[in-house]
Parts: C-alpha cells; sequence; structure tokens
C-alpha cells in the first residue's frame, strides 16, 4: 500500500521540481542542500552496506575463493556449475522448503484461530493478547535455548507425557521430529506478531453486513467462510507472503536445536551458506549460495508488491 | 455453532448470547414470549460454548506462557533435580546458585553492558539517521529525491544474510574484526535502518503542512522546522522505531557470531550458547538462569509499554 502511493507522490515532486527548475531561487537551492544533506547518512550508509556488499556478493560469486589458503581467482559461473550439481545444495533447498511450508501452513492457521478467538470479545481477551505476544519480544536464541531444553530427551515435555505413560521420542535428534521441533518452535516465537496483523483486519470488516447475514440465519461458521475471509484474504496472502520470506533467513533457531542434524535434515538455505562461509571457509561458493538466495527473496517480495498493487482497494 | 441453528432457527438465541456476553449487540426490542423458554436454554448453551472458548485459549496460551515459566523455575534447581524423570513444577528447594555461576563461568556482566551499549548506540543512531531521511524524503523537493530514494529502499530487499560475506571481508580489511563497530555502524546507516527510514517518511507525510508554514513564519529554517516542530512532533513514529530497532540489535545472533572471538567482546545471545560444562554438555540451570536474565527486563518493559511493543513490531512486520 505504502510503496504504490510514495512512488507516485515522489514522481509527482519530482515533476513540480523539473517545471520550477527555470526559476529557481537561491532559496530553493538552499533548501535542496539542505534535503541532500540530510538524506546522506542513509543514502551513503545504503551505498557502502547495502548496495556495494550486493555488487561484491556477485562479483566474489564468479571467483574461486578460500580465506584460509588466500586464493581469489576468476573462475567464470564454476560455482554456479557446482550448485547444480551439489548434493548438499540440493538438500539445504529441501530442508528450506519443507521449514518454509511448515511454517507458513502452521503459523497462518493457528495466527488466524487466535485472532478469530480474540475477537469474540470474551473475558480476558487482554490478558490472552499478552500471552501470546509476549514471545515476540523474547530474545530469539532465549527463546530457542529455553525450547531446547524442554525437547531434550529427557526434558520437560517428555517428563510431562511420561507422568501420563507416553514414552515421548527425542525431538531433536530424530529425523522425523527435528525439522518438526524447529518449526514449531518458530511458529509460537513469531505467531503472536500475525495474530495482531489479523486481529486489525478482522476489526475492519463491517459490523452491519454481518448483522445482515446473522438476521438472514447464517450460521456463525457460514459468516467466517463466506464473508470474512473473503474480506481479509488479502491480508492473509501479504502476512504469508511475509512469512515466507522470513522464514527463509532462520539461522539462530536451527544453531541452537539441532545444529543442521540429524544427517543434514534441518540445514537449510541460510545455514549451509554460513557453513561454507564460515566453516569450510570457501567464501567464493558461499557467495553463489547468497546470489541464490537473494534472487529468491527477491522474487518473492515482487510477487508480494504485485498483489498489494492488485488489491489494494480492500486495504483500505 | 451449526447445531445452535438447527435447534432454534431464528436470530433470537444469538441475540440472547450476545446479551449474555455483553458484545454490544443489538437487541430487538420486541420479545416474544413464546420463545422464552427456547431462549433460557439457549442462553445457556450460548454461556457454555463462551466458557468453552475461554478454556480452548487458556490451553492455547500453555505453549506461549509454560516456556517461561519453566525456564524461571528450572532455573532455580539444582541440576540434579532437572536431570530427575518426574518434572517438578515448582523447585523443592529454591536456590540462587545458579546465578552465581553465571558470572563465574563468563565475563557476564561485561556481555551483559556489550549488548545494551551497543543496542543504545543502534537505537539513538537509527533514529537520528532515519528521522533525517525521513524527513527530507518526505518534505524537501529536491531533485534526484526518487532515484536516492529507490537507492535505499533496495535495503528492504537484502536479507542480512545475502551480504554476510562481503561485510565480513569489509570489516576485515578495516581490522575491525572482535570490535563492536561492526555492530553499531553497520545497522544504523545499512539496511536496518532503512526500513525506519521508510516509517519515518510515511509518518511526515502526513504531516500537516501548516504546521510548517507556522514555522516559517516564525522565521525557522529547515533545520529550525526539523528540530522544532517536525521532530518532537515524531514521538509515534520514534516510538516504534526505537523498539524494533532496540529488540533488534538485542537479539543479534548471526553478526556477533561471525564478528567477534573473544568472550569479553560476546553479546548476551551468543554469551547464552556457552555454558557448558568441561564434556561440552549444557549446564541447564545456569543456562537458564542466564537466559532468565536476559529475558525478563524486556518482558517486563513489554509488559509495561505494551501498546507501543505492540504497534511498534507490527509496524516491522508489515515492511515492504
Amino acid at each position: 500500500m505504502v510503496t504504490s502511493a510514495s512512488a507516485v507522490a515522489v514522481a509527482a515532486a519530482e515533476q513540480t521540481g523539473r517545471r520550477r527548475r527555470p526559476r529557481r531561487s537561491a532559496a530553493t537551492r538552499r533548501d535542496w542542500l539542505v534535503g541532500y544533506t540530510m538524506v546522506a547518512p542513509q543514502v551513503l550508509g545504503a551505498l557502502a552496506f547495502v548496495v556495494a556488499p550486493l555488487v561484491a556478493v556477485f562479483w566474489y560469486s564468479l571467483h574461486e575463493w578460500n580465506v584460509l589458503a588466500n586464493t581469489f581467482t576468476f573462475a567464470g559461473a564454476d560455482n554456479y556449475e557446482r550448485m547444480l550439481a551439489d548434493p548438499g545444495l540440493r538438500d539445504s533447498l529441501v530442508a528450506s522448503l519443507w521449514f518454509s511450508v511448515g511454517l507458513v501452513a502452521l503459523n497462518i492457521s493457528l495466527a488466524l484461530v487466535l485472532a478469530v478467538l480474540l475477537n469474540q470479545k470474551l473475558p480476558g481477551t487482554t490478558t490472552f493478547r499478552t500471552f501470546f505476544f509476549s514471545p515476540v519480544v523474547v530474545s530469539l536464541v532465549a527463546w530457542t535455548i529455553v525450547w531446547s531444553f524442554l525437547l531434550q530427551a529427557d526434558g520437560g515435555i517428555n517428563g510431562f507425557l511420561a507422568t501420563v505413560g507416553i514414552d515421548g521420542p527425542n525431538w531433536l535428534r530424530g529425523e522425523a521430529t527435528a525439522m518438526l521441533s524447529v518449526i514449531v518452535v518458530q511458529v509460537f516465537k513469531n505467531v503472536g506478531l500475525n495474530m495482531i496483523l489479523f486481529l486489525a483486519a478482522l476489526q475492519a470488516v463491517p459490523v452491519e453486513i454481518q448483522e445482515a447475514a446473522r438476521i438472514d440465519g447464517a450460521s456463525a461458521w457460514r459468516r467466517f467462510r463466506s464473508m470474512t475471509l473473503p474480506l481479509i484474504s488479502p491480508t492473509i496472502l501479504l502476512v504469508s507472503i511475509l512469512t515466507i520470506v522470513g522464514s527463509l533467513e532462520v539461522f539462530a533457531q536451527i544453531a541452537v536445536l539441532t545444529g543442521g542434524g540429524p544427517g543434514n535434515s534441518t540445514t537449510v538455505l541460510v545455514y549451509y551458506l554460513y557453513q561454507q562461509a564460515f566453516r569450510f571457509n570457501d567464501f567464493g561458493y558461499a557467495s553463489s549460495i547468497s546470489v541464490l538466495l537473494f534472487v529468491i527473496v527477491l522474487v518473492l517480495t515482487l510477487v508480494q508488491w504485485q498483489t498489494r498493487k492488485r488489491w489494494v482497494f480492500h486495504e483500505v | 455453532m451449526k447445531s445452535d441453528v438447527m435447534s432454534a432457527p431464528t436470530p433470537a438465541p444469538r441475540q440472547d448470547g450476545v446479551r449474555a456476553g455483553a458484545a454490544g449487540g443489538r437487541r430487538p426490542d420486541r420479545q416474544v414470549d413464546a420463545r422464552a423458554r427456547a431462549d433460557s436454554s439457549a442462553r445457556l448453551r450460548r454461556r457454555w460454548g463462551r466458557a468453552g472458548l475461554v478454556a480452548l485459549l487458556v490451553v492455547l496460551s500453555i505453549p506461549f506462557v509454560f516456556p517461561t515459566w519453566w525456564m524461571v523455575t528450572s532455573s532455580l534447581k539444582p541440576m540434579s533435580e532437572i536431570l530427575r524423570s518426574v518434572p517438578t513444577l515448582w523447585p523443592q528447594d529454591p536456590s540462587f546458585a545458579a546465578y552465581g555461576e553465571v558470572f563465574d563461568l563468563q565475563p557476564f556482566a561485561q556481555q551483559y553492558w556489550n549488548s545494551l551499549y551497543v543496542a543504545v548506540l543502534v537505537t539513538a543512531g537509527t533514529i537520528l539517521v532515519s528521522a533525517l531521511a525521513g524527513y527530507a524524503f518526505a518534505r524537501i523537493r529536491f531533485p534526484g529525491a526518487n532515484a536516492l530514494f529507490v537507492l535505499v529502499l533496495v535495503g528492504l530487499l537484502v536479507p542480512s544474510e545475502v551480504t554476510i560475506v562481503p561485510l565480513f571481508r569489509m570489516v576485515n580489511s578495516l581490522g575491525l574484526i572482535d570490535t563492536h563497530w561492526p555492530l553499531v555502524v553497520i545497522p544504523i546507516f545499512g539496511a536496518p535502518s532503512v526500513l525506519a527510514t521508510f516509517i519515518m517518511r510515511q509518518f511526515f507525510l502526513g504531516l500537516p503542512g501548516e504546521l510548517e508554514e507556522a514555522g516559517r513564519m516564525d522565521g525557522l529554517g529547515r533545520w529550525g522546522i526539523f528540530w522544532r516542530i517536525a521532530f518532537p512532533l515524531a514521538r509515534p513514529a520514534i516510538a516504534a522505531v526505537a523498539i524494533f530497532t532496540f529488540l533488534k540489535s538485542w537479539n543479534l545472533y548471526l553478526e556477533p557470531i561471525v564478528y567477534l572471538s573473544s568472550r569479553e567482546n560476546f553479546t548476551l545471545p551468543q554469551a547464552l550458547t556457552q555454558y557448558v560444562d568441561a564434556y561440552g554438555g549444557p549446564m541447564w540451570n545456569v543456562q537458564l538462569a542466564a537466559t532468565t536474565l536476559t529475558v525478563l527486563p524486556v518482558l517486563a518493559v513489554f509488559l509495561v509499554a505494551q501498546r507501543q511493543f505492540v504497534q511498534g513490531l507490527a509496524h516491522s512486520g508489515l515492511k515492504g
């Protein structure tokens, strides 16, 4: 919603500026100077710490570069060819895909359930909202450490399961349960954020329509499915894409909970990138993985902006 | 829900339920006596339904609240109790011994200070940089503003993991590895502050032009208008930026483990993972004590300023 409007505003500003150019005064030019000075720290910072590194990472990805051996030779598309043939990279893409799909599915559905429940004007709603949101402000590593403690083979969860006679698995060491554990820990950490966004969307649904359907005898479920859900679907779509983009950047959770294991079943793309760069010192190959990550995020973000533009009238 | 409608296919029971729950419904004035009994049984059912929903909320709260409870209580237990097969919800003999060990095993106070001062510097710097840039992009018309803004926006597209290799090289060649410089300077001027600039710009776009006009009448220049009028008015946007910037810096993990190598320079998230015994096994009670010390202050501030936190973080969630 913001980007398209702002682009228009800036373009408009640009045009007025152009029209005025012939009779600009000293005062106008002084104003320009103030403008340039004010944006300078951010613009120069973006150049130095975003644009330049981005260009550099493309450049590095075309090189054979081992930090320890201190070699830096041009290698053309070698790193990219290696990516195509690398089973480790393929596994990490699969792991990332599982993680993203699982996270989005669980996160969005739980966020929706929580938002709908909190929208019922039940007693204690404010307290529950605080509960659900609180993990968002807890340090990610701290949250993950506590869950790691809970998910140990002899940890709290299995302890409580044992008291009701269930023999719990070793959550973080089993192929099947490790990824699920990472996903669940991440869902509880951040679902409160999406819940708030959905709650805002639900509260924007006009009461009159609900009332009319209610008087026509539509059940609560029917009203939700046929009216509320379509009305908040743009929000659901946007939140889903934001959650996918965020899910691609998962790192600390993997590092603390599973270290990428068992095997490499939870070695997601970013973790693989980190291993290549800072464990194997293969900066050239790590750079080509960075480029891949950037392209994926770029495509997803463009999709998000596109959908946002299309749904824009729904957002008012 | 469906059975509700099946048994009484009129809107009446629902209206009643609304009254019972004080949901601000609109109850029609006319009452139909014949329905009174159906009404009261439906009301009862409705009340039970609402009690069921509250019970559901209580159950759903467990995975959100219990970890914090478990963290605090376990930090007060000795290792022997932690490793017991039957978990205890409250320590049998609460002891703060683990909290002492937190400081013995690592320079934890120093690490705490590192995280704190880095986060404060990043927050202050980001507010300044983003307010200046946001104001100029919103209120000053200068040639090239559009192009420069697009250039800055690239920062929203680039996850920090993508640029970590070149940034590491840059920091390394400047001889700043194992210092806090990269953790302070890069967030203030680089990608993390772009979102802040974006939010500031949105805020300043909505500021009424009359206020600036009034300032100009009073003889203020651009800088005067910014410092005396626009910046003080931007308090809500500043609060949002401050909250998500501080938390982001406080929680940073990838960058510290890439840039820092000596213990006395570590930040908290990095330090928390270091509490292991001689065999590499985690010392849970000590680790959880350190974690408690990290988490509780932030949670306390959150409880006090909840509204600002929710708004500020919702902003950061809606980036782009």
